[in-house]
């Protein structure tokens, strides 16, 4: 009855394909580790060792998260690049990781996608299986293991740099985190920026910052910072309002994971090209 | 030379499926209703921390009776299935007839093949868009599957229980009475249940995506009480 783990393991070109239940014997059980399971059924495509063009890949730029005094904001401009074209106009890159905190990604557009998709499945599995979800500390490090597992993808130049932030509830704040290409897991303080526009945007914020932001004070700064970093670097979106095309912005409160309607964000927006235009 | 000794197969099957009732017929009843907004998922349980209902998917509900690693391997198996199902292809892909397949598969391969059948009775739920779509399967011990609409009754002293549902259970009842007439149909006329000696929880359609929550403290106390 029970699936053996895979010793002579399957090729990529077998899709996954769950017909049957998966069992397995006490020593091969991966437990609540989504992932763990995943590797025993299946393993990751060989990539080879020559490099990658990077005007073929698609890549994705700019995220911020602030925390302000219930939470955190999060925020992502809309761009993606392959090489100097633009790829597409307006992807998403701030997600919900679970129902009290979220990811965003900067780095290849597809191995990020994946990543995130397989760290909200890893976090709902674990909780599904063990009956409590994760502390915000077990989903920070999981993610900084995903990373550290992207590793030698990204000598090839398909990196993935996420930020994550959540509500803790045991301390009843937000915290956010920052990781580097090897999975290293920084918690910052205030705010967190990653992509090829987040030098711009997080000294935007870095000026702006007080230590104890409102919700709204906070949701500005971002728009503003994603604003800047647009302007100096060409990889990053700009508001687009030809469009009604605007940066995704998230707070994550301890009701949990929300995103702001795009309407408001246009409006705030709005109110920010004009306040520019004014100063002028 | 020994030679093994003839049993008949009937003999064999008798054995077996006596084996795993008795098993069965020890523990706790748990019912499985459809009500206004979902599916009512109620066990009698005084355990706060070994489970016999739980979440298996965006709309799928569990409830295992009997054995408890034999019921909660099968729990964690269907975890698994339908992520891995939900990864592959798509989350509106996963349902609960696949699922019950599955179980009732595994189930009767255990019955025919194995040293013992499995102790356990499952009963898998599913919310459907609309009241009609709700859906509960009841998988017994050999395999053997049955679907409905209405109410599932599972575990010791099922047929009694069994009796009292079909008295009381209305289609489209709201929470507070459906819940109260599953309690009332699970205690018997002799007992009380408390909410410390069960274990409640529902797949509602205002839940949002993951439309199963457990329904325990002072909630379940006050949906309890209301007249």
């Amino acid at each position: 009855m029970y699936r053996k783990a895979a010793s002579s393991r399957p090729k990529w070109e077998d899709t996954l394909q769950p017909v049957t239940l998966p069992f397995f014997t006490p020593s091969d059980d991966p437990g609540p580790d989504f992932v763990g399971l995943l590797r025993t059924l299946k393993r990751p495509p060989d990539l080879g060792d020559a490099a990658l063009d990077p005007t073929q890949i698609t890549h994705a730029t700019t995220v911020v998260a602030i925390r302000t005094a219930d939470g955190v904001v999060m925020a992502g401009d809309r761009r993606a690049t392959s090489g100097h074209l633009i790829s597409h106009r307006n992807i998403e890159k701030v997600f919900p990781a679970d129902g009290l905190s979220g990811v965003a990604i900067a780095g290849a557009a597809g191995p990020a996608m994946e990543m995130v998709r397989l760290f909200q499945l890893q976090l709902e599995h674990y909780e599904k299986v063990e009956g409590n979800p994760l502390s915000l500390e077990g989903k920070a490090n999981q993610l900084s293991q995903m990373v550290r597992n992207n590793l030698p993808a990204a000598m090839q130049g398909l990196g993935v740099v996420p930020l994550f932030a959540g509500y803790d509830i045991q301390e009843e704040k937000g915290r956010l985190f920052q990781y580097d290409i090897t999975g290293g897991r920084y918690e910052e303080r205030d705010y967190g920026a990653s992509g090829s526009g987040s030098l711009h945007a997080g000294t935007v914020i870095k000026l702006r910052h007080n230590g104890n932001l409102k919700q709204s004070e906070a949701i500005a700064l971002a728009i503003e910072s994603l604003f800047h970093a647009a302007d100096e670097d060409s990889a990053t979106g700009g508001p687009d309002p030809v469009r009604g095309i605007y940066p995704v912005v998230a707070v994550i409160t301890k009701d949990g994971f929300a995103r702001v309607p795009d309407a408001e964000i246009a409006t705030l927006t709005g109110a920010f090209l004009d306040n520019l235009n004014g100063g002028a | 030379m020994n030679m093994p000794m003839y049993v008949s197969p009937e003999q064999v099957m008798k054995d077996r499926a006596d084996y795993a009732r008795k098993g069965i017929a020890r523990g706790r009843a748990a019912v499985g209703a459809t009500y206004a907004d979902g599916v009512l998922l109620c066990a009698e349980n005084p355990s706060n921390t070994l489970r016999k209902v739980s979440e298996i998917y965006d709309r799928i509900g569990f409830i295992g009776v009997g054995k408890y690693n034999e019921f909660d391997q099968m729990r964690v198996a269907g975890v698994r299935h339908a992520d891995l199902k939900g990864y592959s292809f798509s989350r509106q892909d996963v349902d609960a007839r696949w699922l019950a397949n599955q179980y009732a598969q595994t189930l009767g391969q255990y019955f025919t093949h194995e040293m013992k059948p499995l102790e356990v009775e499952l009963l898998v739920a599913e919310m459907g868009e609309d009241a009609a779509g709700d859906q509960i399967f009841h998988l017994l011990y050999d395999g053997t599957v049955m679907d409905t609409k209405s109410f599932v009754v599972t575990g010791g002293e099922a047929e009694a229980i069994r009796g009292r549902m079909e008295e009381t259970w209305q289609a489209e009842a709201p929470l507070d009475s459906a819940l109260q007439q599953a309690v009332a149909a699970l205690a018997g006329p002799d007992r009380t249940l408390g909410a410390d000696d069960l274990e409640v929880a529902v797949l509602a359609r205002h839940n949002g995506r993951r439309a199963f929550r457990r329904i325990e403290g002072a909630p379940l106390v006050a949906l309890l009480s209301e007249a």
